[in-house]
């Protein structure tokens, strides 16, 4: 099957550690920036269907024992809002469960608005500018 | 130590009962008939003071073993004289010739474990232990022994495993559900500590120091509220065990509930597992889910069985937790659970009695292997 590349926000719109729910083909996205990296999430959690872009960007909590508490990957996991589930932002992964929940991630590109013209890109809400850069999502 | 060569080849000798020395009994009661008892196993100390204060006409039985309640005694069971659980030939006559277990983990419930004096708590522990061995492990090689220890010093504690750990008829440390503290709390790992570096489980056993009431709320007012309330206890161990990272610190050791009533676990665990889920980084040394260190390191004896009655309740059990080594054969003598020889719900011909009967608790208790007549030859 092949895919469509959407534009769906300017890289501007989406500050490094924050997200940004989008549209494309008619499905919800959870947009994260990720230190200048843009990832691209299902916006449902495969829970109860919690907004993901809604939820708490935090690191990963290990311990190698009792008591011996630290932060990994701090940035790089999404907590859903309603019951806390946390998803790998680069992969979707539930940590808890990696088998059976899995939210569905998607391919995701930079291109400047030059690249843009040359398509084949969907822009369905916004005019593309040939100034700035747009992060692109596959679908 | 007296009659070591004897104890490790039970499984060798012709045996006869009900399982032909293929089984292992892993819970019998063994009861102190009174502290008088215990005087010859203290030194002359204690001895003196004990004669002295009086404490030799006292009693220190648990509030949670009431003599006359009936689950407590069967009445076939019921010696002439004295507390249940305190005569030999009852248990050896009417209990162990009749199953024929390859070994039985006699279990001394004794008050004795709680005492405020942490010194005469430890001097009466180290007492019980000897007298278990003098009074019933060396009268019968197939008898083995749970360690009695104080459980409101766990470094006495650990002296006592210490002092216990070259007897390989002491099998398990005995604790209980309910103590001072949750029994995943830190206070509590020097006992594991020193159970783990003698490879003995750690035996949980239904029952209170009393410190806390049985029911969460406040104390309840009939024996028949403590009683149903011991399950809850043994979840509340659960809950600690695993989220205060007992497993993690200690990957190598297992628990065995003991009297528990054995099917309130799959539903704790399931809502262990779904809530972990959420809030799993407060315990990050907790890796997976509840219910696989569950089935990894916590035993649960047979005896009783809380389940509708019919045929597969067991089976059940196996399939919700999704593991067949769990349960480990138990008669909980003298206790009255069953009538007759129907202490195991299945027929002992199936391959999940064999492993209840005999792989699981050999699987678990270190000191059992020498039974196994494949390890022995």
């Amino acid at each position: 099957m092949s895919k469509s590349r959407f534009v769906v926000a300017r890289t501007s719109d989406v500050a490094p550690g924050t997200s940004r729910r989008v549209s494309a083909g008619g499905r919800d996205i959870a947009l994260f920036n990720v230190g200048g990296d843009f990832f691209a999430l299902g916006d449902r959690c495969p829970h109860e269907s919690g907004s993901l872009c809604a939820g708490k960007i935090v690191g990963f909590a290990e311990a190698d024992e009792p008591g011996k508490y630290r932060i990994v990957r701090d940035g790089e996991f999404v907590r859903c809002p309603w019951h806390g589930w946390e998803f790998d932002i680069r992969t979707g992964k539930s940590w808890c469960d990696p088998e059976k929940s899995r939210v569905r991630a998607y391919q995701t590109g930079v291109a400047s608005g030059s690249d843009l013209e040359e398509g084949p890109y969907v822009a369905e809400t916004f005019k593309v500018s040939i100034e700035e850069n747009y992060v692109v999502v596959e679908i | 130590m007296t009659g070591e060569a004897d104890h490790t080849m039970a499984a060798e000798r012709p045996s006869g009962g009900l399982f032909k020395g293929r089984a292992v009994d892993c819970d019998v009661h063994v009861s102190v008939p009174s502290v008088k008892a215990l005087l010859p196993y203290l030194d002359s100390y204690w001895r003196q003071q004990f004669l002295t204060r009086g404490i030799d006409r006292i009693s220190w039985n648990m509030t949670s073993d009431p003599p006359n309640a009936p689950i407590m005694i069967r009445p076939d069971r019921r010696p002439a004289h004295g507390r249940p659980g305190s005569d030999f030939s009852i248990l050896k006559d009417r209990h162990l010739d009749v199953f024929g277990p390859g070994a039985a983990i006699a279990n001394c419930i004794y008050g004795g474990v709680a005492l405020h004096s942490e010194d005469m708590a430890a001097v009466v522990c180290t007492a019980v232990n000897d007298w278990i061995a003098a009074e019933w492990l060396d009268r019968d090689p197939r008898l083995r022994a749970s360690i009695v220890v104080p459980l409101n010093n766990p470094d006495l504690a650990a002296e006592e495993i210490e002092r216990r750990a070259g007897d390989p008829r002491f099998v398990q440390v005995l604790m209980l559900a309910m103590g001072e503290q949750p029994l995943g709390k830190r206070a509590h790992w020097p006992i594991y500590a020193a159970a783990n570096r003698h490879g003995l489980p750690i035996g949980v056993h239904a029952g209170s120091l009393y410190h806390h009431p049985a029911l969460a709320g406040g104390y309840g007012s009939y024996f028949l509220e403590d009683y149903v309330a011991q399950a809850f206890g043994f979840e509340n161990c659960v809950l600690s065990l695993v989220s205060e990272g007992v497993f993690a610190k200690f990957p190598e050791l297992t628990f065995v509930f003991m009297e528990s009533g054995v099917t309130w676990l799959p539903a704790a665990l399931w809502r262990f597992d779904k809530t972990w889920r959420g809030v799993r980084a407060e315990i990050p040394w907790v890796k997976t889910p509840p219910s696989q260190i569950v089935r990894d390191h916590i035993r649960l004896t047979l005896q009783p069985f809380d389940a509708p009655d019919g045929a597969g309740r067991l089976e059940r059990f196996c399939e919700q937790m999704k593991s067949d080594e769990m349960v480990l054969f138990s008669t909980d003598f003298p206790h009255w659970h069953f009538d007759g020889e129907e202490a195991l719900p299945i027929g002992a011909d199936t391959a999940l009695a064999r492993k209840i009967l005999w792989d699981n608790p050999l699987a678990t208790y270190p000191r059992l292997k020498a039974l196994s007549p494949e390890v022995a030859a």
